[in-house]
């Protein structure tokens, strides 16, 4: 009844013009009688749903499990740090913790030092989300926005399939393909049109940092693109219109409607790339020339934390080469955990004063 | 001031769907006009062809008339000129949950480049007040995320960010709908009282709310407007049966 008095209030109050409705009864309301007897046949629902236990235990045994299983990863963790630690003991006691900052790396003399491939690592990763992530955005803006509706569903799962390509293939691929266009096409148009960097100077082989950093961008493309393609295809479309309505053109309303709240997510997705730069081993040894450098030209060979692994574990003789070539695998996870946090501390900068989702 | 449209021989799909057939209307300037009728008799789909948001769809498809003012805005304009003088608020609210308040109010502005701090400052007040959001809001406008107020909070937000532009109509497809009756009739003293500056044209689903609000009152079913009249005569003398039917709630 209140609501109907209410509404006459408002009728009066805020426009005396607007006329009475025709006479517009509620079809019927619920009565005040009692309702019909029914038999109380026994109901064998509910003698069921009655018999059924409080499920207490239930609930708790399967809250153990679910702890269980969380616990799971911290022990996997700790037992991978602890395994690392143990078994570079002997590096750990030789060099401290001036290992990771030392530019040495003689097997010979036994002098190891862990920052050029910590420098190769940082640089390939780098270089190639630079070149990957511009190129990832723009096949995910095509495939959500701007592609017709057949071809969606072929590139889609093009982009999917580049992605289950086996590393070792794109390294072959890189051996074949990717040097001798470096060497012969692609290096001199770079020494000619931006030499005066200073980046491209000295010899070119084909093989080195930029060769690695583009197969890397090639391989990691796929991950972020069709991560970065899911995350806007959630982006509801009450978003979208609302920026149309506002008389947006289709750029326009693809930057604030959906990049803009698709930003986090897009993040994320780079991280994930990033994961992968960092700890592709394969095709990266493949190409990379492996040899520690720091800072020259990206034509000069250069070595990561995970292919200087690759390359050397099988031929490494004696206990303070072995451990060092296991604490570069203490510095590559290190490093991994740096990086994404990061990552974290840059999404929680961005998002501090606003919320994490769309509604 | 707002302009009047004229709509004539409008024909609307979606894929092979005939939503819309042969409507014929005059909305006149600076009035509220309500479009009643069940759901899925093409109403929405009428006021989105109004700002071209109709064609937004990859399989919908208009034909016809649509005159705003002078201008033929299915020929004499791209849709998003016309969408930059005609505001729409949607069914659901949807403020942009990464702008604060401020920059939700002012999005349109900024969006077609906009960036006179001073005049910006002004629009987000004058907007807010009009939506009788102003007082609620005032002192954390850069501080909140327009995607932290209340819903009824958040569709007022919407309105403003649709006056925010300084349209000459505005739409407003069931914009109450998914509010509480407090927001509710805040919202209509709203279209009260805009509705001397802009043309009004809502779409609504609650008879009592076009009685209320609006001037004239377009009755839709399937697709087809039934009838078009003053909101008085719509409600107290219907010319068709189909009208007199639905008004009585003896269906819909």
């Amino acid at each position: 009844m209140s609501s109907t008095r209410m509404t006459d209030e408002r009728n009066t109050r805020s426009s005396p013009t607007a006329p009475p409705i025709l006479s517009n009864p509620p079809a019927s309301f619920a009565q005040d009688s009692a309702p019909p007897e029914v038999d109380a046949a026994p109901s064998a629902i509910r003698d069921f749903l009655r018999k059924r236990g409080s499920g207490r235990l239930a609930d708790n045994s399967f809250a153990a499990v679910m702890l269980l299983c969380a616990c799971s990863i911290f022990a996997i963790v700790l037992f991978i740090f602890g395994i690392l630690v143990i078994h570079s003991r002997p590096s750990l006691v030789q060099f401290g913790w001036k290992f990771f900052t030392r530019q040495a790396w003689d097997p010979v003399m036994g002098d190891f030092g862990a920052l050029p491939f910590i420098y190769g690592t940082l640089a390939t990763s780098l270089l190639a989300l630079c070149m990957a992530v511009p190129l990832a955005l723009g096949v995910a803006v095509f495939l959500t926005e701007l592609c017709p509706r057949p071809l969606r569903a072929p590139i889609s799962f093009l982009t999917e399939l580049l992605a289950a390509i086996p590393s070792v293939v794109y390294g072959l691929w890189a051996v074949f393909v990717l040097v001798p266009i470096m060497r012969d096409v692609l290096g001199p148009f770079l020494v000619k049109t931006l030499g005066w960097t200073g980046l491209f100077s000295g010899p070119n082989f084909g093989v080195g940092l930029l060769t690695a950093s583009i197969i890397l961008a090639i391989m990691i493309l796929p991950i972020i693109s069709s991560l970065t393609r899911d995350i806007m295809t959630a982006v509801p479309n009450s978003q979208r219109e609302a920026v149309l309505a506002l008389g947006a053109t289709r750029w326009e309303m693809i930057r604030i409607g959906v990049l803009r709240n698709s930003r986090i997510g897009i993040v994320g997705a780079i991280m994930l790339g990033l994961g992968r730069a960092l700890g592709e081993t394969m095709a990266v040894t493949m190409v990379i020339g492996n040899h520690p450098n720091i800072g020259k030209p990206l034509f000069a060979p250069a070595n990561t934390l995970a292919s200087v692994i690759a390359g050397e574990f099988s031929e490494a003789t004696g206990d303070l080469y072995l451990s060092a070539l296991i604490e570069i695998g203490l510095a590559l996870f290190l490093v991994t955990i740096v990086v994404n946090a990061i990552a974290r501390l840059m999404v929680w900068a961005v998002t501090r004063n606003a919320p994490a989702r769309v509604h | 001031m707002g302009v009047g449209i004229l709509v004539e021989d409008l024909n609307a799909w979606y894929g092979s769907n005939h939503t819309l057939q042969d409507i014929n209307l005059h909305i006149p300037a600076n009035h509220a006009t309500a479009l009643i009728g069940p759901s899925g008799c093409g109403k929405s789909t009428f006021v989105r062809c109004l700002n071209r948001m109709h064609e937004t769809n990859p399989i919908a498809r208009a034909t016809g008339i649509v005159k705003m003012g002078e201008v033929d805005i299915y020929k004499d304009a791209s849709p998003v000129e016309i969408r930059r003088r005609v505001g729409m608020v949607f069914q659901r609210p949807n403020p942009f949950p990464t702008m604060s308040i401020y920059d939700n109010v002012v999005s349109g502005l900024k969006l077609n480049g906009f960036r006179n701090r001073r005049i910006l400052d002004e629009t987000v007040e004058r907007s807010l007040k009009q939506a009788a959001l102003w007082e609620e809001v005032k002192d954390d406008l850069k501080k909140k995320s327009g995607a932290s107020l209340s819903g009824g909070q958040q569709q007022r937000m919407c309105i403003a960010r649709a006056l925010a532009v300084d349209p000459e109509v505005l739409l407003m497809d069931e914009p109450a709908s998914a509010l509480d009756p407090v927001s509710t009739s805040k919202i209509e003293d709203l279209i009260f009282q805009l509705k001397s500056q802009y043309t009004i044209v809502i779409v609504t689903h609650n008879m009592q709310q076009a009685a209320r609000v609006a001037e004239n009152t377009g009755f839709f079913l399937n697709g087809k407007m039934v009838e078009f009249d003053s909101t008085h005569k719509i409600f107290t003398n219907p010319k068709d049966k189909r009208t007199e039917d639905y008004i009585t709630g003896r269906f819909g």
